[in-house]
């Protein structure tokens, strides 16, 4: 059996959709649900998730509204403008099978106005590092992370430096320190 | 004989300072501060083909205590500031500072929110190495430049005039 039905009877309905693009298959879950899937797809005998490559966040900000843009139709436009959006965030989790050597994506959608997902440490050590980034630079919080601190920026750090809306030179934020004089 | 005689530059006050001077510009033991791209190009200036022991930067030194020149090669990012400063107050005076790469003298290509523009607004900066990453001819090259500032300063000069303002004063 190939892997998209493996996933899929694995999932069951938790499975929102699942997407093949190129040999990758993508599927998304609900948000709760993440860690309850992620578990199902680790301890399953005929999957055996047992490794996490990566995890990260996305902003898909103005994403969906140029796309609308680019087709020039108005009437589409407003439709589209009544129609709800897409969550802002998303958080992928990169999976990797070390005994079959599959891989598989697992997407969630996170809202802006509740930016809170459950914690991947329970499951993988390796989380810990990738989970401090993307709160750092998204702003997501990871519930039951141990130590939920900035990774990359120093903890002062007002801003979320890879949300769309934050310009690349920054807002002139410069990391204070006690200077010794002589 | 009052340490006022010496003072105007007088024949052993100016051989005095030739002789530290010289001492001083051919033996600038180097403190390797390689943040990014560039670190590597200075660690080829330091190895055998270039070979920047020939112009008495004999040793590398790890220890900020007992360096002279902070040789500061790569990007700093804003996070990086404190630590560039707190190693900076470490060394022991005489020292001096190269800032090697465009991304030390100005930020470089990364105009961006977490890179310092210039490290020369958290340090003073005796010479400039432009490029991207520049060549280790061009770390010789300012080491050499570095030698002729060295050979042009006063040592001993301003501890005279040090020591005078403080005696006058009293
Ligand atoms: S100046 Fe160029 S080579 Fe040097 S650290 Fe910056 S990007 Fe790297």
């Amino acid at each position: 059996m190939d892997l998209k039905e493996r996933v899929e009877r694995c999932l069951g309905s938790d499975a929102l959709s699942v997407t093949e693009y190129r040999g990758d298959i993508t599927v998304e879950v609900p948000r709760r649900r993440i860690i309850t899937v992620l578990k199902k797809l680790k301890e399953a005998a005929d999957l055996e998730f047992d490794f996490l490559t990566d995890l990260f966040g996305v902003d898909n900000l103005d994403l969906y509204k140029k796309k609308k843009k680019k087709k020039g139709d108005e009437e589409e436009a407003e439709k589209g403008a009544q129609e709800p959006q897409p969550p802002r965030f998303e958080v992928n989790y990169l999976l990797q099978s070390l005994k079959s050597n599959e891989r598989l994506r697992v997407k969630i959608q996170v809202p802006e106005d509740d930016l809170e997902v459950e914690s991947a440490t329970v499951l993988w050590k390796a989380a810990d590092w990738p989970e401090r980034e993307c709160f750092d630079m998204f702003g997501i919080r990871f519930k039951g992370h141990y130590n939920l601190k900035r990774l990359l920026m120093w903890d002062e750090f007002p801003d979320h430096p890879l949300r769309k809306d934050y310009p690349l030179e920054g807002k002139g934020e410069e990391r204070h320190f006690p200077v010794c004089e002589f | 004989m009052g340490i006022e005689a010496y003072v105007g530059g007088g024949w052993l006050l100016t051989k005095a300072e030739q002789l530290i001077n010289w001492g001083r510009s051919r033996s600038p033991w180097p403190l390797p501060y390689g943040t990014a791209c560039c670190g590597i190009e200075m660690m080829c200036a330091l190895a055998a083909s270039y070979d920047m022991a020939r112009f008495g930067a004999e040793r590398p030194s790890f220890s900020p205590r007992q360096a002279d020149v902070l040789i500061e090669a790569g990007t700093i990012t804003k996070k990086m500031v404190p630590v560039l400063r707190t190693i900076y107050d470490q060394m022991a005076e005489p020292k001096w500072v190269f800032a090697m790469g465009a991304c030390a003298c100005s930020g470089g290509v990364f105009r961006t929110y977490s890179t310092h523009q210039g490290i020369d607004d958290i340090i003073p900066v005796d010479v400039y190495i432009p490029g991207c990453p520049p060549r280790p001819e061009g770390l010789l090259y300012a080491l050499l430049k570095l030698m002729d500032k060295i050979k042009g300063d006063h040592p001993l000069r301003k501890k005279v005039v040090e020591a005078l303002g403080a005696s006058h004063g009293s």
